[in-house]
């Protein structure tokens, strides 16, 4: 893992939301620049791997993750699909004994770098979970800009149009326009579920990762949060954990199949469920195990 | 999610129980009332429970009532005067309970003022920062503090706190707060500040502990929410934990203040027993607890006694009102909290 001689760009000096005195600076907005001249691969991942203590959960996955599209992560359960993807955003270091060898770059950097504060990843790459999970104690409002205001913004015109803009990215607005100041938790599942994945666009990162976002929705709300990852895809690069392979099949562009913390095939995704390459991809797309 | 939220004050009294008719946010409510099928033991079970804390209730108006009865000489002969006045004079037959109110409140107050960031840091830092494994000892040992007797402490606090208080504290306190009446005056070392700081230490277990138990009932889902944002740990700790457990951690502090309010033999150890309102908190006080613990045995007058035995109703009333009025703040001000 060689250090990263990129510079970082300018929205990721964040400032630090507590420190006093600090209100009136002018404020980091985390503008995508790096979509402007976005090359196309968002993570190059080189022999990955990742360990909880002495159990290795992922063992040597290399591939690239084509920026501006949608990549599905699949395979049986336990295989390793968050911990992949939570190593995307290092996520996964919240566990206590968790390491990782091998390198993930995004857009050429090496996210990995001694000089990196996960922090900062994260601000880059938002992630959204299986069970919704707003801040209870916040409204709908707060909810969506909580990130903008840790990052020090306190403008109320910026908040309340980044707050607008992200919830008609999220197809909430129309739903929520009339009740800004409502608790979060007077929202439906599915609407909490689009409430989080607005918050995570608010701050406008550049992957956004979804772990099994739809597994706990009902079919009518899955349907709304499979089309808005189409609609998000033109901006954001999206990785999607899914257990569902229609769904994979319906929203992805390409699909990695995960079996035993490896990964055994990583092809466009109609490749994946018209043609494999690996019977174990056949064998698992087709239903045959898993 | 957290039992604590709405559980914890049970201890302090039925009044907590005022809070708990509220919804549940999540989806994780467990049991719902009307499920169709009924069996019999779900009625007979509800009354039993029912009777339970019905007879709490009960047993509070009972003491009351009790109280009341034994001071009723007392009671007819200085009316609501006796709230108000302070007068404490055995020898003349003189008594009023507003020294005692004030030292029972104001050493309350600053035990709360020294234990309440003190019991939730700890308990933060034995739930989010501390490393794994000295996490259970450590709290293994702060729960030990609670385990040291009252008498004890106070002895400790007579040879050991309250010398160096006198010696090293106080004398700093003055130098460098002397502007405020609150620190001015003679140091004796047995003061009201002693006996706050003494209190302090003994609710500091129990609100650290029942802290603790709340923070950790935060689910982890919330923690991954704010890291996934990019918040820092402290962010974390502030925008996940903390705005979710901040009504259970109020109803921690108000059982760590039923404590104190009540605490007796410690702060009669050191809190220089003289029933006087005072500017400075380097001027001995007395509380109703430590009043009724002291002079008992001496009331050998039948009015001194009853005196006495309205101090303890005294005691009562304000617990109970102090209990009360949390209640009512935290409703008034701690919407926003997740509701249990
Ligand atoms: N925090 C953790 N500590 C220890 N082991 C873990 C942890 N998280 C996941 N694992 C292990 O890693 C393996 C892969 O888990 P995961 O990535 O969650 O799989 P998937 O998402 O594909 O179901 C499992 O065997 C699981 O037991
Ligand atoms: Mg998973």
């Amino acid at each position: 893992m060689n250090a990263s001689t990129i510079d970082f760009p300018v929205q990721m000096n964040r400032n630090e939301s507590n420190a006093p005195g600090q209100n009136m600076q002018k404020p980091n907005s985390p503008e995508p620049e790096a979509h402007a001249i976005a090359p196309a691969t968002a993570f190059q991942i080189g022999k990955l791997s990742v360990s909880f203590g002495a159990h290795t959960v992922l063992k040597d996955v290399s591939l690239d993750i084509k920026a501006r599209s949608v990549t599905a992560i699949i395979g049986p359960s336990g295989c390793g699909k968050s911990t992949f993807l939570r190593s995307l955003n290092r996520m996964h270091e919240l566990v206590p004994d968790a390491r990782m060898t091998g390198t993930i770059r995004l857009f050429g950097e090496n996210i990995y770098g001694p000089e990196i504060d996960p922090v900062v990843v994260r601000r880059r790459v938002g992630m959204v979970f299986q069970k919704s999970n707003p801040f209870p104690t916040m409204s709908i409002s707060e909810n969506v800009t909580v990130g903008l205001r840790l990052n020090g913004i306190r403008n109320k015109g910026i908040l309340q149009e980044r707050l607008e803009k992200s919830l008609k990215m999220a197809a909430l607005w129309d739903e929520v326009k009339d009740r800004l100041n409502a608790a979060s938790t007077s929202l439906s599942g599915g609407q909490q579920q689009r409430l989080c994945i607005a918050r995570a666009l608010a701050v406008e990162p550049e992957v956004i990762l979804m772990d099994e976002p739809a597994s706990a929705l009902d079919p009518l709300a899955t349907t709304k949060i499979e089309e808005l990852i189409l609609d998000l895809k033109k901006d954001f690069t999206i990785v999607i954990v899914t257990h569902n392979m229609q769904q994979a099949a319906r929203i992805s562009d390409q699909t990695a199949f995960f079996y035993l913390g490896e990964l055994v095939e990583y092809a466009a995704t109609r490749k994946i469920f018209t043609n494999p390459s690996v019977k174990q991809t056949e064998d698992y797309v087709t239903g045959r195990f898993g | 999610m957290g039992r604590w939220a709405s559980v914890p004050p049970a201890s302090a009294g039925p009044f907590q129980n005022l809070g708990m008719k509220t919804k549940d946010p999540g989806g994780d409510a467990g049991f719902s009332q009307d499920t169709g099928v009924k069996s019999p033991w779900d009625s007979i079970f509800k009354w039993f429970t029912f009777l339970m804390a019905m007879s709490v209730i009960a047993l509070i108006f009972l003491v009351g009532y009790e109280l009341f009865k034994s001071s009723r000489l007392s009671i007819s002969k200085f009316g609501w005067r006796f709230l108000v006045s302070s007068d404490w004079d055995p020898v003349a037959e003189q008594f009023g309970a507003l020294p005692f109110i004030f030292g029972t409140l104001v050493s309350s107050l600053i035990a709360l003022i020294i234990a309440v960031p003190l019991s939730i840091g700890t308990a933060l830092y034995l739930t989010e920062l501390a490393p794994v494994w000295v996490r259970a000892p450590l709290a293994f040992l702060v729960q030990l503090l609670s385990a040291v007797p009252s008498v004890i402490l106070g002895l400790w606090g007579i040879f050991v706190m309250v010398p160096w208080l006198r010696e090293n504290l106080f004398p700093w306190l003055r130098s460098a707060f002397g502007f405020s009446p609150l620190f001015q005056g003679p140091i004796y070392g047995v003061s009201i500040l002693a006996g706050g700081i003494i209190i302090a230490i003994m609710i500091l277990p129990i609100i650290t502990s029942v802290s603790r138990e709340i923070i950790r009932s935060v689910p982890g889902l919330q923690r991954e929410a704010a890291y996934a944002l990019g918040a820092t740990r402290w962010e974390v700790t502030r925008i996940a934990v903390l705005s979710y457990a901040k009504k259970g951690l109020f109803g921690a502090v108000i059982l760590g203040l039923g404590r104190a309010l009540g605490e007796t033999m410690a702060v009669t150890m050191v809190i220089g027993n003289r029933p006087e309102i005072a500017k400075s908190l380097f001027a001995p006080g007395y509380t109703l607890a430590s009043v009724v613990a002291n002079e008992f045995a001496e009331a050998t007058t039948e009015i001194y006694l009853h005196a006495l035995f309205e101090i303890g109703l005294v005691l009562l009333g304000v617990t109970v009102l102090v209990n009360a009025l949390a209640q009512l703040l935290l409703r008034a001000f701690g919407g926003s909290g997740v509701k249990a």
